[in-house]
């Protein structure tokens, strides 16, 4: 689209920039050396008047490329906000004046300043081009739901009361899940006293009678291909059959399996008939019906009960669970009080270590469990003795003592294993990656045979979405709890977190929700989250590529696959822009129209650098805009001063850091360089998952060059930041200024 | 061990809380206490008891009848109240601990040489006779509760109080001839009498 | 301003001759000044305060208070019963709100009071005296009567337990209850900020039957009011009083400290404060003279 490039800057006088300023300095700086055919001022440019300026001069100049000098770019975009251009925001504000003081000896510095934020503004408008959507897709407003429990059917139910026709496809011969299983459920309504129905019938029926839902029973996908907007599912039914179908979207709702009880013989599990699961003692519940339950080994009336929670979980033993699975203490309670509903002299004991009961009602139903006389108490058991009737043995851990209680039955409350399916090549450990590769060289790798997979996408990457703690999908649960790393796949309920029913139905809506909005952007060729509503994509200069296959195994998301000559192919739907690729390709052929090596190159390039007897240094700021760039404009809303020095780059993750970058800025001269990305590792919070962290591992191997430079490792360094960090990012800065003090300027210098 | 406390023993057939339930004040609440400890972390004499109340609370689910009624503990308690106001489950807890204090004196198996069992005890003896309390009277059966002998050292040792009371008209020596009384004295023995008689029909059963 | 009117119980610790009798001297002084008409419930009995309840049991014990407040009704009909005593007062109050409670109890206790040609109704409020002069009076009226400002003299206000718990007065917080500090500033006198002790328990009746375990609390509570640089204590209970009061030679013999720091009541200072003489404000019943309170009062 590459037409006549016209740029307009914008220079506003507003917030006490026309006051700190020269504005007619800022105009040269923007025509002479920004190339800025079009150069304007205006007191208020936010204001309607001053809107209207510039959306003159686009309709009646053909302006095409606007350069906004004045506050950050993440104020006022609804203000600045125009069609058919690319926009360009020098950060006059947050970036200049509010971090510098207002003294008569700064006055220079900071017009330097602000000098260089307009050059670099007009050198990122000059190198970009305004993106326009792929024409690829298509709108499809169908929505895969896999897994039909009540998060599955919540989820459609949802979707089809907004008006998106729904596909469940489930794997047992019933809709309904682990909840259909359950006599009775945890409460979900005030007083929160008495368990309630389990509601699955109502649910069922609800579903089968709406025509915008379409139930696939027996059912498995056995390949899911594509994109978001074009997901092309295979539904196979056990008797044989396979359809394929289209998708815009889709939710994963695959629950859970309880947790192997077999795997705790200590509690004579499978020796002793009248040691139960939750499970089993539903269905015993459900056989009795309101009448009493009876043991499974004689079918006497049980008279004593005792319930050992934390079963093979909160616990680091091999073949234990670690995770706490949420709604046993709850589910116990419920169980419990199935017996004392019935017969109030039943005796009823719940041992425990901590009683967890989540959810607004979670305290009311304890209470009401006491009320009803279960006993609870707090000890540990270390074994179930077989006999007649089975004998606990455990330490009360309130009363120090140990104790042997001999009781009808003994109710094991085991925890939750999510079903999601296999961990992806990245997750097996480095020799079972070998010992695979070396298996079936050339051939496609089979991984984990022994976990199926629930999905079966045709990635690259794997196929199921990629796990976090515990085997549990991973959701970026501090920011968006329903995405995965899988764009246009959102898991709800026990899949990726441990949860109860009333939970996952929630869950299962505001997956729903994404699911829409991501068919809804995918039709219209734009990313739905964190960068909503950008239109670019990926390309790359073919010529240009040598294979090396390291985009493709750094996406985070999966999002490119091969051809058979071993080339990327960008599904752009899947793509979330935030150009880790692009930082990842060493000989830079990959590019987004409107970001790419030379939109941040040329930037560098565009800063004025003194020579070295000027003695003002110049410090870079590569930062990311999710968290890194925020906190720098809020330590400027503090109004904490940095070095008058420091030039800021947004980039969209720290993961698109190109290293040539980072050389462009030493061969030009720069004295320091500061990398500020999201924090990486197990509690990640890069909001593209592992760009952080593929910075800092290409960063690592940047000290090497340095030193082959003769330069000190000290002038590159990267730092993790939080949002929060607003204290600390001016620090950093700082002390980069004051480490460049001791060590001198760059040689480089000219 | 007293027929009572036999026929208690018998009839419960271990099942303590229950008895607790029935029979002790405020003992419905013994099993809405969660464990927290706050009782026993708040009480000024907390260090003195052997179970403090949390402890008492856990040995009652647990059935330790014994060691529950026998044991000195609850008699440490002054009725200061912290416990109540901070219990989250909001348990009367001043009043469940004189409950199991009293039933235990009802069934003759309370720590017969506890100090504040035997001054309350005496207490409730002083004012039930006359509907009013004695105070000197009061103060000589305290000295003289464990015995002739110490009785004479206590009241030597509390003879400077004793004389300060004096002096500043806080106690009168008169009271050992009689003391305050309530008029109606027969109406008021009368009724506490049905008092004890409604109360034994339900407790003793 | 017309006479307000109450029905009285003043326990067996202010009856005449009585440990606390000093006290009831200074409430009677304070009531005349303020205008207060105080009716003694005729024929009242013991409340057995918080210690009787190994002999007493739970009916026996509310049908004591239950008598009381019968008899209020009959005597003194329509009136709020008012106590000085916080263990009188919590005792009734219990009672009071026990038996609203529960219907069962409620019919026994009436049974037994049958026996004493009693009936009780159960309507009316059970109030300390330091919840009348706040309420039905204000800091500000009570502060108009002040003709000899206690200046110069630092109190540690002592609330102690049961005037605080569990009932408390309205407005006032569990853990730092602020009125007896506004109480002493009323009067000119300046309250020891964050006084460490002021709710902390002085052992209660177990100064009798427990002396050591009580005396250890004791110290506690004097020294904390030392720290804070008090001249003197004041308090609204008769059993803190004593305790706190008394056994200073004691604890100074057990710990080696030298503490001999005055005790008194609350309406002590106030018939100070409004120019009563030593006499008529209780002063000469103190066993640790109120030197400062002595001198204004002598002014």
């Amino acid at each position: 689209m590459a037409d006549e490039m016209k740029i307009g800057a914008y220079i506003c006088n507003g917030c006490g920039l026309g006051d700190r300023l020269d504005a007619g300095q800022l105009e040269t700086t923007a025509t002479r050396d920004g190339k800025a055919q079009i150069c304007q001022q205006h007191d208020f440019l936010c204001s309607e008047a001053g809107v209207k300026m510039i959306q003159d001069d686009i309709d009646n100049e053909g302006v095409n490329r606007v350069v906004i000098a004045a506050c950050s770019r993440r104020a006022k975009t609804d203000a600045f906000n125009f069609d058919n251009v690319s926009i360009h925001r020098a950060n006059l504000r947050e970036g200049v004046i509010w971090v510098r003081p207002d003294t008569d000896d700064m006055q220079e510095t900071t017009q330097e300043m602000a000098d260089d934020y307009i050059r670099m503004a007009c050198a990122e408008a000059k190198y970009s081009k305004i993106p326009e959507k792929s024409g690829e897709q298509g709108i499809n407003k169908n929505i895969l739901i896999v897994g039909g429990g009540v998060a599955g059917m919540k989820a459609a139910l949802e979707a089809s009361k907004a008006g998106y026709p729904c596909t469940i496809v489930e794997k047992s011969g019933a809709l309904g899940g682990a909840t259909a299983q359950l006599y009775k459920k945890i409460p979900t309504k005030a007083p929160y006293t008495d368990p309630e129905d389990n509601g699955v019938d109502e649910m069922i029926a609800a579903v089968e009678a709406d025509s915008n839902i379409t139930v696939h029973l027996n059912s498995t996908t056995t390949k899911i291909a594509g994109a978001p907007g074009r997901f092309a599912a295979d539904i196979s039914a056990e008797s044989g059959s396979t359809k394929t179908k289209d998708f815009g979207a889709i939710v994963q709702a695959s629950g859970f399996t309880p947790y192997d009880a077999n795997k705790l013989p200590e509690f004579a599990y499978g020796k002793n008939k009248d040691v139960v699961t939750q499970m089993e003692l539903e269905a015993l519940a459900k056989e009795a019906n309101g009448g009493a339950i009876k043991r499974p080994s004689d079918g006497k009336e049980v008279s004593s009960v005792l319930f050992i929670q934390c079963a093979g979980q909160r616990s680091k033993k091999e073949g234990h669970l670690e995770h706490c699975s949420g709604y046993c203490c709850s589910a116990s309670i419920k169980q419990a009080m199935y017996f004392k509903d019935q017969n109030p002299a039943i005796d009823t004991t719940v041992l425990y270590t901590d009683m967890r009961t989540p959810g607004a009602g979670g305290e009311n139903f304890y209470r009401s469990g006491q009320q009803k006389g279960v006993i609870f108490t707090k000890g540990i058991a270390s074994e179930v003795v077989d006999g007649a009737s089975p004998t606990v043995k455990f330490k009360d851990l309130i009363l120090d003592e140990d104790i042997d209680l001999e009781v009808d039955m003994v109710v094991l409350a085991t925890g939750m294993v999510p079903n999601s399916g296999q961990p992806t090549r990245s997750e097996l450990t480095d020799q079972e990656n070998e010992d695979k590769e070396s298996e079936k060289a050339g051939e496609e790798v089979e991984i984990r045979v022994d976990v199926e997979s629930i999905l079966n996408l045709d990635y690259r990457q794997g196929k199921d979405v990629p796990h976090m703690a515990n085997g549990f999908a991973d959701s970026h649960f501090i920011c968006f709890p329903y995405e995965t790393q899988r764009t246009g796949i959102y898991t709800a309920g026990p899949t990726r977190r441990p949860m109860d029913s009333y939970q996952a139905m929630e869950d299962a809506v505001g997956a729903a929700m994404r699911a829409i909005s991501e068919a809804e952007n995918a039709g219209l060729g734009r990313a739905a989250h964190p960068r909503v509503g950008d239109l670019s994509f990926p390309t790359f200069r073919k010529e240009g590529c040598t294979q090396c296959k390291r985009c493709t195994v750094e996406c985070p998301f999966g999002a490119i696959n091969e051809d058979e000559k071993g080339y990327p192919i960008y599904n752009e739907s899947r793509c979330r822009r935030c150009g880790t690729c692009m930082g990842a390709c060493p000989v830079r052929v990959i590019s987004f129209e409107n970001y790419s090596v030379d939109t941040v190159g040329q930037q560098i390039k565009a800063v004025d650098i003194p020579d070295e007897f000027d003695e003002k240094p110049r410090f870079l700021v590569l930062a990311c805009e999710n968290d890194a760039y925020p906190a720098l404009d809020m330590a400027a809303q503090n109004r904490l001063e940095y070095s008058a020095f420091t030039r800021i780059v947004p980039v969209r993750c720290l993961g698109s850091t190109s290293l040539s970058w980072i050389t462009d800025s030493l061969n030009s001269g720069f004295d320091g360089i500061i990398l500020m990305g999201c924090p990486s590792g197990d509690n990640y919070q890069c909001h593209f998952v592992k760009g952080s962290l593929m910075a800092q591992e290409r960063m690592s191997k940047v000290g090497d060059t340095l030193e082959s430079l003769n330069l000190e490792k000290e002038r590159v360094q990267t730092f993790e930041i939080s949002i929060t960090d607003i204290h600390r990012v001016p620090q950093i800065i700082n002390e980069m200024a004051e480490t460049i003090e001791q060590i001198g300027m760059s040689p480089f210098k000219f | 061990m007293s027929d009572m406390n036999t026929g208690m023993v018998e009839k419960y057939r271990n099942n303590f809380l229950k008895e607790v339930e029935a029979n002790v004040e405020e003992g419905e609440w013994v099993k809405m206490c969660m464990q927290c400890g706050v009782c026993s972390g708040s009480c000024p004499l907390g260090p003195h008891w052997d179970h403090p109340p949390q402890e008492l609370f856990m040995m009652i689910r647990a059935g330790k009848r014994d060691e529950v009624l026998e044991s000195t503990s609850m008699w440490m308690c002054t009725s200061c109240y912290n416990c109540i106001v901070r219990c989250p489950r909001e348990l009367p807890i001043t009043h469940i601990m004189h409950g199991l204090a009293h039933y235990a004196t009802r069934l003759g198996i309370e720590p017969k040489n506890q100090p504040t069992r035997k001054f309350s005890q005496l207490f409730w003896d002083n004012l039930a006779k006359n509907g009013r309390v004695n105070e000197l009277k009061l103060g000589i059966s305290l000295y003289f509760m464990n015995g002739f002998v110490e009785g004479i050292k206590t009241a030597l040792g509390m003879a400077g109080i004793g004389m300060g009371m004096v002096k500043t008209k806080r106690m009168n020596p008169m009271e050992i001839l009689g003391g305050h009384t309530v008029k109606d004295k027969k109406g008021f023995q009368a009724m506490i009498k049905k008092a004890q008689e409604l109360e034994a029909a339900r407790v003793d059963n | 301003m017309a006479t307000k009117e109450y029905s009285f119980y003043p326990g067996c610790s202010s009856q005449e001759g009585a440990s606390s009798s000093n006290y009831l001297k200074s409430v009677q002084t304070m009531c005349d000044v303020l205008d207060i008409k105080l009716n003694t419930i005729p024929d009242w009995n013991c409340c057995s305060a918080s210690i009787g309840y190994c002999g007493g049991g739970e009916l026996p014990r509310l049908a004591l208070s239950a008598r009381n407040i019968a008899l209020s009704e009959q005597h003194n009909a329509g009136q709020d019963i008012v106590a000085t005593c916080a263990a009188c007062w919590l005792a009734t109050k219990e009672t009071q709100e026990r038996l609203e409670t529960d219907p069962d109890l409620m019919a026994e206790t009436n049974q037994a009071l049958s026996e004493a040609g009693l009936t009780l109704k159960n309507e009316n409020k059970i109030r300390h005296m330091v919840e009348v002069l706040i309420e039905d009076f204000g800091y500000d009226e009570l502060g108009k009567h002040v003709t000899k400002p206690l200046e110069g003299v630092k109190i540690a206000g002592y609330v102690g337990c049961q005037t605080n718990r569990p009932f408390g007065i309205e407005g006032e917080s569990f853990e730092n209850p602020k009125y007896l500090d506004k109480f002493i500033e009323t009067m000119g006198a300046e309250p020891v900020e964050n006084y460490d002790k002021k709710v902390s328990c002085c052992g209660g009746a177990l100064a009798f039957s427990e002396p050591e375990k009580s005396q250890a609390l004791i110290k506690d509570i004097i020294e904390a009011a030392y720290d804070g640089g008090a001249d003197m204590i004041v308090t609204p209970c008769p059993v803190c009083q004593m305790n706190v009061e008394v056994y200073q030679d004691k604890i100074n013999a057990t710990y080696g400290t030298k503490f001999n720091i005055p005790v008194t009541y609350y309406s002590t200072l106030m018939s100070v404060a409004y120019g009563k003489s030593g006499k008529e404000a209780g002063l000469d019943g103190q066993i640790i003279p109120a030197k400062k309170l002595e001198e204004i009062a002598g002014k």
